[in-house]
């Protein structure tokens, strides 16, 4: 059985002024135990409010439809009661900021044992080992539990909120941006524990980020989203040298490599508002490939072949969406 | 480049050293503790030529900050001359200092913050030529106003000047600062993350837009940056900085390429690549830098060195050329 399955994901915002902002549109993925995910995409494509959607973290103003399938079972419950055993024993958290999230009155290591006695999975001296046990993991030592967040440094305290992410064991572990803020040999070193675990522990990865290169390095597949839709989904191979969406192609063209020969090129424009109906496909303003059909009807998300799924109008048209890229 | 080496250097730094002193507070001051600081920049030289890009990488803490806050002179440095067209900048004024301050101007990171929310796109690139005092009058003013804005490419400039940043995207946003900065007309554009905080798929429009500012004026730029495939694509010549010094400098390409020191070795190993196919050995370096108060003696990065010698604990080693490249130096032993 799919280890997790994000089903037809809707997420509504409510607006100030009555209005409704229609910020995930239909969102649908699957991971393995043990298996890494990317979601990529620019800032308000719907990467996030679809991770916190997943944890049930969305304010009031949201509303949510779908399902979220853990072991085929939905953990997108209406209420909080329904939600919160879920919430890190079974699927977990890592964010851009948890390291400066972290509580900067009590030590570590107590941070670490908290959630594990909030969700009754350990207690006393027990939580304490697992604690010490979970921070050697991540490359502290259980020693070091016992200081306070401003001992560490930045890459310390991102490794010590992992540990934290890891406490009660869940099987999948929802990553936001989680190197963003650090310098590139720190997320050299988060990004590879993140890969051992994903081996040692057969946990199963989300990482979120608009980096195309840490996905590229780090994920066996990817959904690139827009729009609040996923318009490409596939193996990382085969959406950098064979794109099927002219998005996935410009971000690529729009990211400079280190060896990189090609010229950079920015994509013009910007995605479309999510507070009024769309016609046609959302991408196509800034298209370079765009034609009437895409006006008028929007593509569906369909197989392109070997496992992958796209949504451009040019993946029916002899010339595929890609081919000159 | 052939250019460069023949031509004076728009700006040229020798030896810096820029440390800030640790407060001791009123016991240590009584007890009359040593007063420590951090070495944030220990002995750092450069030069920019006209029309040339150079960028500044390393980790954070490194210094290229406090470089580049050095030769605007927000910092005071300890020693080591900054000369603007042959004139140094060290021992002058601050009153002295304002009419030379508009050769060398300043874009930062964040462009939701360095632009004031209550000014206009106008009034913002307006209140330079204001302080500065030049311009002339408003007709004038207006006109130079309107061709900065065409010089960001935000035409047609009608359609921006009455706009506050709140109505702008980041990436126009950061256009709006940049075109403030030109105003002035500088010879030197200091850059520090100037795409950072903006979307991927307007980063590239921003960056392509300093790289054809500075090659089609006598701008240049100094782009101060963590990112080392922005540096290798768009300057002419990387700096790598670690612990307040230059561990190696060359031309782009060839810094990229064929490092030298082991630090930017291990820091090339790291950067990830676009193709999932092309996977480097990582050579992932234990720890962070230490910390700059009291900096490692010896080759301040021999505690990390995965190749150091035993003399690297105690000889400290000069940039010194690499053989056989033209203009590329490297500060280790082992280079030489």
């Amino acid at each position: 059985m799919t280890l997790l399955e994000v089903r037809d994901l809707h997420v509504w915002f409510d607006l100030p002024d009555g209005g409704r902002l229609h910020a995930v549109r239909g969102v649908s993925f699957e991971l393995e135990a043990g298996e890494r995910v990317g979601l990529v995409g620019e800032s308000g494509c719907g990467k996030t409010t679809t991770i916190l959607a997943m944890l049930g973290l969305l304010p009031a103003s949201a509303t949510v439809a779908g399902a979220v399938l853990l072991d085929g079972t939905n953990v997108l419950a209406a209420d909080e009661d329904e939600t919160r055993p879920h919430r890190w024993t079974d699927i977990s958290m890592v964010f851009q900021g948890a390291m400066n999230a972290l509580n900067p009155v009590k030590t570590v290591q107590s941070q670490i044992v908290e959630p594990m006695a909030l969700h009754g999975t350990a207690f006393g001296a027990e939580a304490k080992a697992k604690a010490g046990e979970l921070l050697e993991l991540v490359g502290i030592s259980a020693a070091a539990g016992a200081r306070y967040p401003h001992e560490f440094s930045g890459g310390m305290r991102q490794r010590a909120a992992l540990a934290m992410a890891l406490a009660c064991d869940p099987k999948v572990l929802l990553a936001d941006e989680p190197t963003t803020a650090l310098d590139v040999m720190v997320q050299a070193q988060i990004l590879e524990l993140m890969l051992r675990l994903t081996r040692e522990l057969g946990l199963a990865l989300v990482l979120v980020t608009h980096d195309l290169p840490v996905v590229a390095q780090v994920c066996e597949r990817a959904a690139v989203m827009y729009a609040g839709e996923i318009v490409e989904a596939g193996r990382l191979d085969d959406l950098f040298h064979e794109p099927k969406h002219p998005y996935t192609r410009m971000l690529f063209a729009a990211t400079p490599d280190l060896y990189g020969e090609g010229e950079v090129l920015s994509i013009p424009g910007a995605p479309p508002r999510l507070d009024r109906d769309l016609v046609g496909c959302p991408f196509r303003a800034r298209c370079d490939r765009a034609f009437d059909r895409c006006k008028v009807e929007s593509p569906l998300l369909v197989p392109v072949g070997d496992g992958r799924v796209a949504a451009c109008h040019l993946n029916d048209e002899p010339v595929a969406a890609g081919a000159d890229a | 480049m052939s250019a460069v080496a023949t031509d004076p250097p728009v700006l040229e730094v020798r030896d810096l050293v820029t440390r800030y002193p640790i407060r001791r507070g009123v016991l240590g001051t009584l007890r009359r503790e040593p007063q420590q600081a951090v070495h944030a920049v220990e002995g750092v030289s450069l030069s920019l030529g006209a029309g040339e890009m150079l960028a500044l990488v390393g980790e954070s803490g490194c210094g290229k900050t406090t470089v580049a806050q050095s030769i605007i002179r927000l910092v005071d440095p300890v020693s080591g001359t900054i000369e603007l067209d042959g004139r140094d900048l060290t021992g002058l004024s601050q009153r002295a200092l304002r009419p030379i301050r508009r050769s060398v101007q300043m874009i930062y990171q964040d462009p939701y913050e360095s632009l004031d929310p209550r000014l206009r796109v106008r009034q913002a690139i307006e209140e330079p030529l204001v302080i500065h005092h030049v311009g002339g009058d408003r007709t004038e003013r207006r006109r130079l106003i309107e061709e900065a804005l065409a010089r960001v490419e935000l035409t047609p400039p009608s359609m921006f000047l009455e706009r506050f940043p709140h109505e702008l995207s980041g990436g126009q946003r950061q256009r709006v600062a940049i075109a403030a900065s030109l105003v002035l007309d500088p010879k030197v554009l200091v850059a520090d993350e100037p795409v950072s905080m903006l979307d991927v798929s307007v980063r590239a429009g921003v960056l392509r837009l300093l790289d054809g500012l500075r090659r089609s004026g006598n701008l240049s730029v100094l782009m101060i940056t963590h990112d080392l495939s922005t540096a290798a694509h768009f300057a002419d010549r990387i700096a790598v900085m670690y612990l307040g010094r230059i561990v190696e400098e060359g031309p782009a390409r060839q810094v990229v390429r064929d490092p030298q020191h082991p630090y930017t070795k291990a820091l090339l190993s790291v950067v990830p690549k676009r193709d999932p196919r092309e996977r480097s050995e990582l050579q992932i370096l234990t720890g962070e830098p230490p910390n700059p108060v009291e900096p490692p003696s010896g080759c301040r990065f021999h505690p990390r060195c995965p190749v150091a010698l035993d003399r690297c604990r105690t000889e400290d080693p000069a940039l010194r050329d690499v053989p056989g490249a033209d203009e590329h130096r490297a500060a280790c032993v082992l280079v030489g």
